[in-house]
């Protein structure tokens, strides 16, 4: 038996590499160079005695570090239910339940942010967990569908040669089918954590505090600076996840599929 | 890898029904199917004929409605489906091979879950790469999306053979290749099965994959039942009823070609001579047969040159070296086709066919395989006259 040799220089070229190149590390930069950039500007500028109060260095840090902990809460805990419910929901007969869960979910989302977020607010109490629930209803939806759809389209191909050489149904999805589906399923997760970054400046309205409480005061205080910077620390902030997020599915997702 | 490999074991299936939920016929009938240890048995017929559920039903990943398989002995049944499938090699149309593994990963996978110590594994994986010739420092690395299709189904069955089972499900493994491909590992495939006499069920829809890997075949036709389960030349010479021949379509006499050994047909008879024999007698015989040739062998009785009357006139004594160099012979063991093929290119009219040692055992023309076939014909046409007689049934 002769092999073609055409194919095997193919064969022989490595597979290509996360890059080492450092134009990964690039928006990163422009994100926090535009981040600083704002503070900096906050800090030299001349302020009055309200915008003093919202625009020093502890208070700024400390809503960012608010900010970030009910994205970081908010999205633990979509993992924690989509995850598990998405692979739930793609077995065997809990299939039927799917349309169900689905509307249920999609509900959260369509309902207006401020409202759930109100909401909540009204039913249990104001405070930083109660945004954290509202969050994770807004940001449910999209890594639950991801996760679904990421394991509904693998090739049924593969299950069954998994199954055919004597892999157990868990072996199968721990082995096949969550590897097949990962692109698709961080993508989602990329999407729940991105659209909690810019949800989660509703959580002012709760007294959950975060960046959000730099627009409320602008808005209420008629002060534009303290408004734009909260409004281009929580972009800046969104980008920095969303690039961390693009790593993440870059080295996460399986060798060998493009 | 042990020092003898594992070789095939009987499977028989006993009035195997499988009624999916839903209703309508059953997919697969009552089917009784006897599949001998260390053959290729192939599963032929339309799609939705129930070839593929039966198959999927010796390793369990379609649990038979009632029926029994038994497999060396033992009844699937008794057996935890996965430990099954892990002694039952597996291999699926375009490979099934997993894309995010490597092709080393891929044919680890059933050892790894024999728990194989690495050593073991990397070494039987190198060592099946080789066998289905790929070169394991080569291709070992790489993932199945940079191999071509015949690359993937060799790593394909690289896997399935990687536990060394006595068992091969094959399910149209080669359906989706090319035909120069798909001929290839056919061939390859008849080549690894002479060393490993696996048990082979062999899944295809199509009649000359069949007729050319299978040494029994099973035709089904739906709903799910086996028509005919016969040799490929009991079935291209005697097909069960029409349903068979419509199946094997036209071209069955072409077939047959392929399946005809040159020594199966009656060659024809020239006269043979040494070189010492008398130049005057030979030309008497070259007359008294009529042909206007005859064959010159050596102490051997191999085939050497054609001579014919012009050559030998004037000669006295010996006929020495008179005549032409013959410029080929058929093999005895020859197909039919390959023997017209051959025909078709000589130099001669007449090729000299040989046997054993090369030794001459006739000599055939293009007239003699025209004959061969008609007498095919002929043979088929009476078998058909005699099946529509009436009584016969239609």
């Amino acid at each position: 038996m002769t092999v073609s040799a055409a194919p095997a220089d193919e064969a022989v070229r490595p597979e290509p590499r996360l890059g080492r190149s450092w134009h990964i590390v690039l928006p990163l930069l422009c994100y926090l160079a535009v981040g600083a950039a704002m503070i900096v500007y906050t800090q030299s500028a001349p302020l009055d005695g309200i915008e003093r109060g919202s625009l020093n260095l502890p208070y700024i840090f400390g809503r960012t570090w608010e900010h970030i902990q009910l994205v970081f809460y908010s999205t633990v805990l979509v993992l924690l239910v989509a995850l598990p419910l998405g692979i739930l929901l793609t077995r065997g007969v809990m299939r039927r339940a799917t349309p169900f869960v689905l509307a249920l979910v999609n509900l959260g989302q369509a309902t207006p942010a401020v409202g759930l977020v109100v909401l909540l607010a009204v039913v249990f109490q104001i405070g930083f967990w109660t945004a954290v629930a509202a969050l994770f209803a807004y940001s449910l939806l999209p890594t639950l569908r991801n996760t679904m759809v990421g394991l509904q389209q693998v090739d049924w191909r593969l299950i069954d040669a998994g199954r055919g050489i004597g892999m157990s149904a868990a072996r199968v999805l721990f082995k096949v089918e969550l590897p097949m589906a990962a692109p698709v399923i961080l993508s989602g997760i990329r999407t729940t954590l991105v659209l909690n970054v810019g949800t989660a400046s509703i959580a002012a309205f709760i007294g959950a505090g975060g960046l959000g409480d730099l627009i409320t005061t602008g808005v209420s205080t008629q002060r534009n600076l303290v408004l734009v910077t909260g409004c281009v620390l929580i972009a800046v902030l969104a980008l920095i996840i969303d690039w961390v997020g693009g790593l993440a599915q870059r080295v996460l997702a399986p060798k060998g599929l493009s | 890898m042990a020092d003898q490999s594992t070789t095939g074991v009987p499977i028989e299936l006993r009035k195997v029904t499988k009624a999916f939920p839903g209703g309508g016929e059953p997919a697969v009938r009552e089917l009784d199917l006897n599949i001998p240890a260390g053959e290729i048995v192939v599963l032929v017929g339309p799609s939705g004929c129930g070839k593929t559920t039966t198959m999927r039903m010796i390793n369990r990943l379609i649990e038979p409605t009632s029926g029994d398989i038994v497999i060396d002995g033992r009844s699937s049944h008794d057996i935890d489906p996965d430990r099954l499938r892990r002694n039952i090699g597996y291999v699926i149309q375009q490979a099934g091979l997993f894309p995010h593994m490597t092709v080393a990963a891929n044919i680890a996978q059933v050892p790894r879950m024999l728990g194989w110590d690495r050593a073991r594994i990397a070494e039987r994986v190198d060592e099946l790469l080789t066998l289905v010739g790929l070169d394991p420092q080569v291709y070992r690395d790489t993932f199945p999306r940079r191999l071509s299709g015949g690359q993937q189904q060799r790593v394909g069955v690289a896997r399935a053979l990687a536990a060394d089972p006595p068992v091969l499900l094959m399910d149209e493994p080669f359906g989706a290749l090319d035909p120069i491909s798909r001929e290839r590992l056919q061939d390859e495939l008849l080549g690894l099965q002479d060393d490993l006499a696996k048990t082979i069920v062999f899944v295809t829809h199509d009649i000359d994959e069949a007729l050319k890997i299978g040494d029994h075949i099973a035709i089904m036709k739906a709903p799910g039942h086996i028509v005919q389960y016969a040799t490929p030349a009991e079935i291209l010479t005697n097909p069960a009823d029409d349903y068979v021949e419509q199946f094997l379509g036209a071209g069955s006499s072409m077939r047959l070609l392929r399946l005809t050994k040159v020594g199966d047909i009656e060659v024809d008879q020239v006269p043979y001579t040494s070189e010492d024999a008398d130049a005057a007698e030979v030309l008497a015989e070259i007359e008294r047969d009529g042909r206007g040739y005859a064959l010159i062998t050596d102490g051997m009785r191999r085939p050497l040159r054609w001579v014919g009357a012009e050559h030998l006139q004037g000669i006295e004594g010996p006929v020495g070296s008179a005549g032409d160099p013959i410029t080929g012979t058929l093999g005895h063991r020859m197909t039919l086709q390959d023997a017209l093929e051959a025909l078709l290119n000589a130099d001669t009219d007449v090729v000299p066919v040989v046997g054993r040692r090369r030794a001459y055992a006739g000599a055939l023309s293009l007239s003699t395989v025209q004959n061969a076939i008609q007498a095919i014909k002929t043979r088929e046409r009476e078998r058909r006259l005699h099946r529509n007689e009436p009584g016969a049934g239609g």
